[in-house]
C-alpha cells in the first residue's frame, strides 16, 4: 500500500549545489560545507559562503551529534503520505559543528521530545526511493 | 506633517468566507473598483496598479490580466509575490511611486478564492512552499513551521496555551461586531483548549481561517486627494525587514524582521510605540501575533501573552489589536489577509467602525508578514 505513488513522501531531487550532500546521506554521512575564508559552517550547501560570500568552501562530514533547538508534534499532516505517521515530530536540530537543519525526530515517543534534547543523525530508508533521508534520533 | 507624504484615499473589502460564485478575477474586480469608487474616482484616474498573486488561479502577469479584464491602462504596473507580506509591500511601493511623482493614484489590489477554489487541497498547496529538498521530505506543515518559534517562546519566555487562547477569544469577539466577518460565533477559552491539536502547541482555534475574499487600497498623492469625498489617511511611515525564507535559516527564533520594519516605520513617522492607538497585525497564528508584538517592541519579553489574558487587546482595552477579528476570525484570503488589516486601520482612523470603533483613534499601526516570519512590512497611518 505504501508503494502506491500517491503515498510516496516527497523525494529530494539533488542538484549541482546539493549532490554531495545527498550522496553522502546514502553512504551514512552527514556532509556540510565549511568556509575556508571565514571558518563558518553552512547548511544547506551552495555555491558560495552565505556568511562572507567567499567561494572557498570545503566539504566536511559532521560527527552526527546535536541538540533539538525547537520542535512541533504534527497531528494534522499537510499531505496524505505523512498521515499514517501522525503524530510525528518536525524539529530544528543544532549540530555541534555550528549549523541548523530540519528533520523528524524518529525512533521515540513524540511526547518525549524536548528543546535541548541531545540527538544523533540517522539515515532513513523510505519506500519508493533509493535516497536515504537524514533524520535524528534521541541519544 | 510633511505635505509630500502619500495618503490612502480609498479602501474596499469584499465579503469573506465561502463565496462559491466568486472567481479570483471577480474578487479582484469588486475590490479594485470598490476602492476606486470609495475615493470618488474613475478607473481612468488610476495611473499605477500593484497586484499580488493567486494560488487558485496562478498567473504570470496577474496585474496585466486584471487591467485587461476591467479596461485599465496604467502608466506603472507590477505584481509582487512575497506571501503574506505582499499587501503591506504593495502599499510601501505605492508610497514610493506617489512620493517620487511617478504616479498620482496607485491601486494596491489583493484577492483570492482559496476556500472554494482549492477546497481540501489548500493545506497541501501551502505546505508546497516548503524547501523541496530540506523541508518537504519531513512533512513540514505551515503550522508546524510557525510552531517552532512558539515552542521556544513557551520554553524561554513563559508563553502559555491560555495566552494564545486569549488572543483567539478576543478576536472572535471583535469579528462578531463586523458585518462581513467570516466567523462570528463566540468562542470561549475552553473551546480553544478543546479544539484539535494541529501542530503542537497550535490547535485549530490558534490557526487562521481560509477564506474567499479580496481587499484593495488606493494610495494617492496628497494634493491629488484634496477634494476627494472620504477623510484621507496619511501614510506616515513604512518599513520592511527581511531575514530568511526557510525557518531553519532564521537567524533567531524569537526576533524577526518585524523588529526593523517597526523601528523604520515609527522612525519615519517620528512617533513612538506609545503613540499607536490601535494595531492591526498579521495573525496567521495566535502565537505569531504575540511573538511579533514583543519583537516589535510593543511589549517586553514574556509580557504580550499576559496582556492578552488581561484583556488589553480588546477594542476598549489599553492596546486594541485586530479590531476586525484578524486572519483568525475576520478572514484570510491569501495576500488579502494582510490587506484586510490595512483596510481596518484606515476605517478606524476615518472613525467608520461603529461598535468596533477605537475611541479617538489618531494613529494606527498595520503589519503584514510573509513566509515563516520571513518578510515583514509595517506602516504607521495617521488621521489627517
Ligand atoms: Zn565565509
Amino acid at each position: 500500500m505504501s508503494d502506491t505513488p500517491a503515498l510516496i513522501k516527497p523525494i529530494p531531487v539533488p542538484d549541482a549545489d546539493s549532490r554531495l550532500y545527498w550522496e553522502g546521506a546514502n553512504q551514512g554521512k552527514f556532509m556540510f560545507q565549511r568556509c575556508l575564508s571565514c571558518g563558518k559552517a553552512q547548511f544547506y550547501s551552495r555555491s558560495l559562503c552565505s556568511h562572507c560570500q567567499g567561494k572557498n568552501l570545503e566539504w566536511q562530514a559532521a560527527k552526527g551529534l546535536g541538540k533539538v533547538a525547537s520542535f512541533s508534534v504534527v497531528h494534522r499532516a499537510p499531505i496524505a503520505p505523512f498521515a499514517d505517521d501522525a503524530p510525528y515530530v518536525v524539529a530544528l536540530i543544532d549540530m555541534d559543528e555550528g549549523f541548523r537543519f530540519m528533520c523528524n525526530v524518529i525512533h521515540c515517543d513524540p511526547a518525549t521530545v524536548r528543546i535541548g534534547m541531545p540527538v544523533r543523525t540517522v539515515f532513513e530508508e523510505r519506500p519508493g526511493s533509493t535516497q536515504k533521508i537524514p533524520q535524528a534520533e534521541p541519544m | 506633517m510633511s505635505s509630500k507624504k502619500a495618503v490612502i484615499s480609498g479602501v474596499y473589502d469584499t465579503k469573506v468566507g465561502a463565496l462559491p460564485e466568486s472567481t479570483c478575477m471577480s474578487l479582484h474586480t469588486e475590490a479594485g473598483l470598490g476602492a476606486i469608487q470609495d475615493a470618488g474616482l474613475k478607473v481612468s484616474d488610476v495611473d499605477g496598479l500593484l497586484t499580488a498573486y493567486s494560488f487558485t488561479s496562478p498567473q504570470l502577469m496577474l496585474g496585466a490580466v486584471f487591467a485587461e479584464y476591467v479596461g485599465m491602462y496604467p502608466k506603472v504596473s507590477a505584481s509582487i509575490s512575497m506571501g503574506g507580506a505582499t499587501a503591506g509591500l504593495l502599499v510601501a511601493h505605492a508610497v514610493a511611486l506617489v512620493e517620487s511623482g511617478m504616479c498620482r493614484h496607485v491601486l494596491c489590489l489583493t484577492a483570492d478564492n482559496r476556500m472554494t477554489g482549492l477546497g481540501d487541497k489548500v493545506q497541501a498547496a501551502l505546505a508546497s512552499v516548503g524547501h523541496p529538498q530540506y523541508e518537504q521530505p519531513y512533512g513540514m506543515s505551515v503550522p508546524s513551521a510557525f510552531a517552532q518559534a512558539a515552542q521556544v517562546y513557551m520554553h524561554e519566555f513563559g508563553l502559555t496555551h491560555e495566552h494564545m487562547a486569549a488572543v483567539a477569544v478576543n478576536q472572535r469577539a471583535n469579528a462578531a461586531k463586523h458585518p462581513n466577518a467570516h466567523m462570528k460565533k463566540p468562542i470561549t477559552m475552553e473551546d480553544v483548549a478543546k479544539s484539535k491539536m494541529v501542530a503542537s502547541p497550535l490547535r485549530v482555534l490558534d490557526c487562521c481561517l481560509v477564506s474567499d475574499g479580496g481587499a484593495a487600497v488606493l494610495v494617492s498623492a496628497r494634493e491629488a486627494a484634496r477634494d476627494l469625498p472620504k477623510t484621507a489617511v496619511e501614510i506616515m511611515g513604512v518599513g520592511e525587514g527581511h531575514t530568511h525564507e526557510h525557518i531553519f535559516m532564521a537567524p533567531s527564533l524569537v526576533d524577526f524582521g518585524c523588529k526593523d520594519s517597526t523601528a523604520t516605520a515609527l522612525g519615519k513617522a517620528g512617533l513612538k510605540h506609545s503613540d499607536v492607538d490601535c494595531a492591526h497585525i498579521y495573525d496567521c497564528f495566535t502565537s505569531t501575533l504575540l511573538i511579533c508584538l514583543e519583537s516589535m517592541g510593543f511589549y517586553g519579553r514574556g509580557d504580550a501573552g499576559k496582556a492578552a489574558l488581561a484583556g488589553e487587546f480588546a477594542i476598549d482595552g489599553r492596546f486594541p489589536v485586530n479590531t476586525n477579528g484578524g486572519l483568525l476570525s475576520y478572514g484570510s484570503s491569501g495576500a488579502a489577509g494582510g490587506m484586510f488589516h490595512v483596510v481596518e486601520a484606515v476605517r478606524q482612523l476615518r472613525r467608520e467602525c461603529g461598535e468596533r470603533q477605537v475611541k479617538d483613534a489618531e494613529v494606527a499601526f498595520a503589519h503584514t508578514l510573509g513566509g515563516i516570519f520571513s518578510g515583514h512590512c509595517s506602516m504607521v497611518l495617521g488621521r489627517l
